[in-house]
């Protein structure tokens, strides 16, 4: 039994840890409180659940293109509601304030074209018969996600450091007027992160939705409070840190679940953002805030 | 951006998504009913609706009530609101002058709209509605649906005799009233009948993961699960169970959450050997039964489910009544309906003292099997 639940531990802090990568890309580079990343989540999933039933593709192209779709839709909802914010140099809390709108308003859009019910990914899309490994019971979506969560990591790490448009969005990060300055097209890298971040985001709600089969117009919602918790304890914007605290996020949950009572899974999401705040306040490889990313 | 506005966006996110009128001979008897017909539970009031609209039809070619008078149904949608029940009722009995109230959807509603009818005395007749307390209203408000009290008993009891269970799991969604309420009735039961718990475990409705808490279960070899969940955490629970591999010898038995055909939409072949108790299936057997669903097919080209029966013996009952009454009298039929002696589609039917139903005996325990919901033999 132990075996079973480090490895449905893994599992779900790899989807957390997937869910908060692109979150805290957001907060680190755009320094915007972004709620419409969880409405992303949902709209990753709805896209490649209709080129799935729709557009008969397979599994592989209709996630590409559920990532693309949403990763778009950020694009132009960002430009649309939070341009005219930094154009006017608004508060960081007035992004909180008109994404909260925006998310509200998109998840009723999603509704209204969707419905509420909860729908699933044909069942043989992705071979769903667990297999038997030794004590271990595991189902091949789940590998998936393990798989996808840690190259995603190394990919990303690979783009900030290593690429001209990753420098350039980690000059963004740090200073948006010296960048702008010196030549950095701050507009592109908005859009570029605009992309990443909601791409992220989708890849999590495909995922996530083929494995829990559970897609629903709300499903980014109870994602968003364990995010917020990840980014915070990991530290905003860092990456490695986003890892680590999904990680230990859903060891933590599934341990209490399993061992002590399944009522208190949700109270140690939280018990552990309290805890991480006052033991690293500036997250788990706390370096200075506003240099991150 | 610091960490301080993250904190209170996260609190202002988390609390955002916490976020008798006088009738002359031969003149149509009028009837109200308020329904959900828009908004969040429209699927169970159109079902509600073509089950009286079917039976009403029925009755009225059949020569109608009180020796030739038709029933006049008229319509108000309360789209699951409460104010909005309170107002089709007084607009239905003020102006309309109705004789008789049917509905409303929602348990919910009910507690709203059914005093309005009470104090003008009316009687008025709830088809849907199973929350506890719903006839204490007054001595006018009714039901002809089962409350859920009465329907997991009888779905234990039956999986007890067929599967000899002696030991169980128990899980329910703890932030649901609804679930909760079941939860609190399967315990009970449970406890009757001599089942040993093994363990509980709760989720939210809004999980998607419950490997944690199967993956202990799994271990503690229970002779089956009993569920109490709405159908959308119910079907994903099903298939993680299953995919973790708690063998289908373990049936599941679930609470009226399940009665819904997502669980083996969601569930998929993983949904065979779910047991479900419910006031009425599709596929009950007797000529009453076959000629209802033939018409409502005939005429809807659709399949009548559970709510649709309930609405269409509802109406016989209420036509019953009319002519035990004698005339179109409001006090007069109150008291002819609790005379009730009805043989419908959800089998013998009469009103026990509290003017719910006296009994669960047309309660059916049925299984899915190949995704449809079948008697368990």
């Amino acid at each position: 039994m132990l075996a079973q639940q480090l490895f449905n531990a893994l599992v779900l802090g790899s989807v957390h840890a997937l869910f908060a990568l692109g979150f805290t890309l957001t907060f680190g580079v755009l320094r915007v409180i972004n709620l419409l990343y969880g409405f992303y989540v949902a709209a990753g999933a709805f896209a490649a659940l209709v080129a799935v039933q729709s557009l008969g593709l397979g599994l592989w192209a209709a996630g590409a293109f559920g990532v693309v779709v949403a990763g778009l839709v950020a694009v132009v909802c960002d430009f649309l509601v939070l341009t005219p914010l930094r154009r006017a140099k608004a508060p960081e809390l007035s992004s909180l304030i008109v994404t909260l709108g925006g998310v509200l308003l998109m998840n009723s859009l999603m509704q209204i074209v969707f419905g509420a019910e909860v729908r699933r990914f044909p069942a043989r899309l992705l071979g769903q018969d667990a297999v038997t490994i030794g004590p271990l019971v595991v189902a091949p979506i789940q590998l998936v996600i393990i798989a996808t969560v840690f190259v995603l990591v190394a990919l990303l790490f690979w783009f900030m450091e290593r690429t001209r448009l990753g420098t350039a969005i980690r000059a963004v990060a740090e200073r948006p007027d010296t960048a702008a300055l010196m030549g950095v097209n701050v507009g592109l890298v908005v859009a570029g992160v605009s992309f990443l971040s909601a791409a992220l985001s989708a890849t999590a709600g495909i995922l996530i939705g083929l494995n829990f089969n559970a897609v629903h117009p709300y499903m980014g919602e109870p994602m968003m409070l364990r995010g917020f918790a990840i980014i915070i304890i990991g530290g905003l914007g860092d990456i490695r840190g986003a890892l680590v605290a999904g990680l230990a996020l859903g060891f933590l949950e599934v341990m209490t679940a399993g061992y002590v009572s399944s009522n208190l899974k949700e109270a140690v999401a939280f018990t552990a953002l309290i805890l991480g705040l006052w033991l690293r306040p500036n997250g788990l490889f706390g370096r200075a805030s506003g240099k991150r990313a | 951006m610091n960490r301080r506005t993250v904190l209170a966006a996260a609190a202002v996110f988390s609390a955002t998504a916490a976020l008798s009128g006088l009738a002359v001979a031969a003149e149509p008897v009028k009837v109200g009913a308020i329904e959900c017909l828009t908004g969040p539970a429209a699927k169970y009031g159109t079902m509600i609706k073509a089950g009286f609209d079917l039976a009403a039809e029925e009755i009225n070619a059949k020569g109608g009530i009180l020796k030739g008078r038709t029933i006049e149904l008229i319509y108000e949608d309360s789209a699951a609101q409460k104010e909005q029940a309170i107002n089709a009722a007084k607009k239905l009995i003020g102006r309309d002058h109705v004789v008789a109230l049917l509905g409303p959807t929602l348990s919910n509603e009910m507690f709203a709209a059914g005093p309005v009818a009470n104090e003008r005395g009316l009687p008025i007749i709830g088809t849907s509605n199973t929350a506890k307390g719903i006839t204490d209203i007054g001595e006018f408000v009714f039901r002809t649906s089962l409350p859920e009290s009465d329907v997991l008993p009888v779905t234990l009891k039956k999986a007890q005799a067929k599967f000899g269970i002696k030991k169980v799991a128990l899980l329910y969604s703890n932030d649901d009233a609804f679930t909760k309420s079941g939860f609190d009735v399967f315990k009970e039961t449970l406890e009757k009948l001599g089942i040993e718990i093994a363990t509980i475990e709760t989720f939210s409705v809004k999980d998607t993961d419950f490997s944690p808490q199967l993956t202990k279960i799994k271990s503690l070899n229970v002779d089956a699960l009993v569920v109490s969940a709405l159908a959308e955490a119910g079907g994903g629970l099903v298939l993680q169970a299953r995919q973790l591999g708690i063998p289908k010898t373990v049936p599941i038995i679930g609470g009226n959450g399940f009665n819904s055909p997502k669980i083996a939409e969601i569930a998929g072949d993983s949904a065979d050997g779910v047991i479900i108790g419910s006031p009425w299936f599709i596929a009950k057997e007797g000529a009453q039964n076959k000629n209802f669903v033939e018409s409502f097919r005939k005429k809807y080209n659709m399949d009548p489910d559970q709510f649709a029966a309930q609405a269409y013996d509802t109406m016989y009952i209420l036509a019953a009544a009319f002519d035990r009454a004698g005339e179109a009298d409001s006090k007069k039929l109150r008291d002819a309906l609790t005379k009730t002696d009805n043989n419908g589609l959800l089998g013998p039917f009469k009103f026990g003292a509290d003017r719910s139903p006296a009994t669960a005996e047309g309660v059916v325990v049925t299984t899915i099997k190949g995704g449809k919901f079948t008697l368990l033999q």
